[in-house]
């Protein structure tokens, strides 16, 4: 698998910041040979037999935590599955406290997805396991990132030099830092886009450009990312309603026009159809969003398999 | 009786350095005079000061001691060793206790414990409002004949400006200097630690320098609508130094602080999500910390407290946004204060006036300076000493700052209370 001389030398992935680009390159690449698995009939490879891997998911999830699960068992790793609700952390115990015991049930990987930020990065300082970031807060989601970029790379061939905008609350969405971070790295340019209560000027410290008329944002783009909108953050109303918002900042098939006539539209799902995109253009020509699911299990036992040593 | 010889005494009143000898007695300084010039008086204790700076019992107008309500995080008593540790002789303890320090009897509790104590004077800092609430006036008479020096609902905004302008026309009726905590919580809400680059980048709510900014300057205004003075606690931007700048040069009666973690840290500790360097308000940018370094430099900022916040690991060991905001800072404070006098930007008088003389000034207190015929509240500082910032080197209960780990230069030796030494350091 891969090339024996490019090693991955990390124990956890709690964000983009910590890889360089050829990590990147070594995931996506490791990826690509693991996506045909989920397409033969018997859909499993030994590679990860006898390893344990936790899913401890804070926040609920059906996608990313599906996802990991299907990726491990593909693998054959063993998984085990726990939530906050029926779980100690009900009964009040800390998080370090949490992670502590689980440690103490030796397990080599822990997948991790909290509502505060930096939450995975104070439970890799407590266990030997491997710990990945499952999305935190309003921080990172690494993986739906580096499942962006498999999706550019694989329809686009390169991911250097594309234009792509990001449409949404970007302030509070883990996936928009996290496809900054990463398609910055990767050399695309990044245009983000949305009412200012959701793109304050201070996103700008990140490296790209606010155009904050999403009409405008997406013309000429090879890809956009539209986020999933959600009417309050923090208990506070960020824009007046959603359907002010589907009128003036929403994105329809009319408006994918105006991009570039081989534009890709992704969306990190649970998708609200008919508040960030019309009803009708989820299902369009330009939509990878199903794809996006899949490269997601190929891309989640990529990094499986090279937390755990890869070729090692 | 005590001989102190061959030190350097710092003279905060005309802001010069005096190589002095220094003979105290019956807890007064009797008297001064340049090195081998007084004989030793027959069964006085000699301390040799070679080398180092005698400068007066230092002031942290800004302590969190946490009793009565949270003893689990510091004490009275372990606070107060802490202070003389770190060559405090007193402090002012703020009202954010539980029960809240809003009424007599609470101020009288903690007045009779630092009593039993024995070591730092603690002057008690009463609520404006009763229950840090920001609804209604606290007792400020029954505050003041209990003790209090001050008022200030500190940790906590009072946001109806209406009402901040009745507490400081009524405190100032019986000689309590108002201290403000400015902040807009309804900007600053949810704030986890400065906006910007940082905090853009690791995705925590932001607390723009502005939500501070905005209430300096309507400080300002209340003690120019008023005439009554005002403090301003812990400045942390660039913006309020500036405000606070204006404001003295149109000789509104404005005082400022700030703390050694701003003149010394940027936002970029938090970039690891270290719960150590929460505070509030936020560590702020490189440029902030040059702004306030230049207002100390310039007199723009009166004084340098700490504004020591012990927490245990029950509030730190958590996710950042669970963590509670604060750092102590009573043992810390003389070496990064020393780091402004070695680079320049204080003379040694200077710095020590902000933790002594200016202070008392500012609340109407005896002290901070070293005078024949005055108290004898003196530290030793050795100014070139370095050692590293360990749990065990902490007189404090709580362990909780982002200097762990680090090697500072400088440290108080000896605090002498009354004539009495309180503390030396082993």
């Amino acid at each position: 698998m891969g090339d024996n001389l490019r090693e991955f030398r990390h124990k956890d992935l709690l964000g983009i910041g910590q890889l360089s680009v050829e990590d990147i390159e070594l995931i996506l690449e490791t990826a690509s040979s693991f996506k045909e698995i989920s397409t033969r009939d018997i859909k499993k490879v030994p590679t990860l037999r006898g390893k344990t891997i936790v899913n401890f998911f804070y926040e609920p999830s059906t996608r990313t935590r599906t996802s990991f699960e299907v990726a491990a068992k593909r693998l054959s790793a063993d998984t085990v599955s726990l939530s906050a609700s029926g779980s100690s952390i009900e009964k009040g115990e800390t998080l370090v406290d949490t992670a502590k015991n689980l440690q103490a049930m030796n397990p080599d990987l822990i997948v991790i997805r909290h509502s505060s930020s930096g939450a995975p990065h104070l439970i890799a300082r407590h266990v030997e396991a491997g710990v990945i970031n499952a999305g935190d807060g309003t921080n990172e989601h690494p993986t739906q990132a580096l499942l962006d970029l498999y999706t550019i790379w694989e329809k686009k061939g390169r991911i250097r030099g594309l234009e792509v905008a990001i449409v949404g609350d970007i302030e509070h969405s883990r996936v928009a830092r996290s496809d900054i971070l990463a398609l910055k790295k990767m050399g695309a340019n990044v245009t983000v886009s949305g009412p200012p209560t959701m793109v304050p000027r201070v996103m700008e410290e990140l490296g790209v450009k606010l155009v904050l008329d999403p009409k405008k944002a997406i013309l000429e783009k090879d890809v956009v990312i539209v986020l999933r909108i959600q009417l309050e953050r923090q208990g506070r109303r960020l824009i007046p309603s959603l359907r002010e918002y589907a009128r003036v900042f929403g994105i329809s098939q009319e408006d994918l026009k105006k991009a570039k006539p081989d534009v890709i539209l992704m969306h990190p799902g649970p998708i609200n159809r008919g508040v960030e995109l019309s009803p009708e253009v989820a299902d369009s020509q330009f939509s990878v969003i199903l794809e996006q699911v899949i490269n997601g299990v190929a891309i989640r036992m990529a990094i499986l398999y090279l937390l755990m040593g890869g070729a090692r | 009786m005590l001989f102190i010889k061959n030190g350097e005494v710092v003279d905060t009143k005309e802001g010069i350095m005096r190589h002095c000898d220094v003979f105290i007695s019956e807890g007064v300084i009797k008297a001064m005079a340049p090195w081998g010039e007084m004989e030793v008086p027959e069964g006085a204790k000699v301390l040799d000061a070679k080398g180092k700076i005698v400068a007066p019992g230092l002031l942290d107008m800004h302590v969190h001691l946490r009793e009565p309500g949270e003893e689990y995080k510091e004490t009275i008593e372990s606070g107060c060793k802490a202070a003389v540790a770190g060559g405090f002789v007193a402090v002012l303890s703020m009202p954010n206790t539980r029960p809240v320090n809003d009424n007599a009897s609470v101020t009288q509790y903690i007045i009779k414990r630092a009593n039993e104590v024995g070591l730092a004077q603690v002057y008690p800092v009463g609520a404006i409002t009763v229950g840090q609430k920001g609804e209604v006036l606290s007792e400020f008479g029954d505050l003041r004949a209990a003790g209090a020096v001050a008022v200030s609902d500190d940790g906590k905004c009072v946001m109806d400006s209406g009402l901040m302008r009745r507490a400081m026309e009524y405190a100032s009726f019986f000689g309590l200097r108002v201290i403000s905590h400015c902040e807009d919580t309804n900007l600053s809400e949810g704030g986890q630690m400065h906006e910007g680059v940082v905090s853009a980048h690791i995705g925590l709510k932001g607390i723009p320098a502005e939500a501070e900014e905005i209430m300096v300057f309507r400080e300002i205004a209340l003690s120019k609508l008023t005439g009554v003075p005002i403090h301003i606690a812990h400045v942390s931007t660039k913006g309020s130094v500036e405000l606070i700048r204006w404001a003295k040069s149109k000789d509104i009666l404005v005082t400022a602080e700030t703390a050694p973690h701003y003149f010394t840290l940027d936002h970029n500790e938090l970039s690891g999500y270290n719960t150590l360097a929460k505070v509030n308000p936020p560590l702020r940018t490189p440029q902030d910390v040059a702004a306030i370094i230049e207002g100390l430099s310039d007199g723009t900022i009166d004084a340098i407290a700490t504004d020591h916040a012990p927490h245990s690991v029950l509030e730190k060991e958590v996710e950042f946004d669970k963590a509670s905001p604060g750092m102590v800072g009573l043992e810390l404070a003389v070496p990064l204060a020393l780091t402004l006098v070695r680079n320049g930007a204080l003379s040694m008088p200077e710095a020590i006036r902000k933790m002594s003389l200016n202070p008392c000034r500012i609340l109407g207190i005896e002290g901070g300076a070293i005078e024949v015929n005055k108290k004898a509240d003196i530290c030793i500082i050795d100014p070139t000493v370095e050692w590293e910032v360990t749990q065990e080197e902490l007189y404090s209960k709580g362990k909780n700052t982002p200097f762990l780990g680090r090697v500072l230069k400088g440290r108080n030796m000896v605090t002498i209370i009354g004539g009495e030494v309180v503390f030396a350091r082993p």
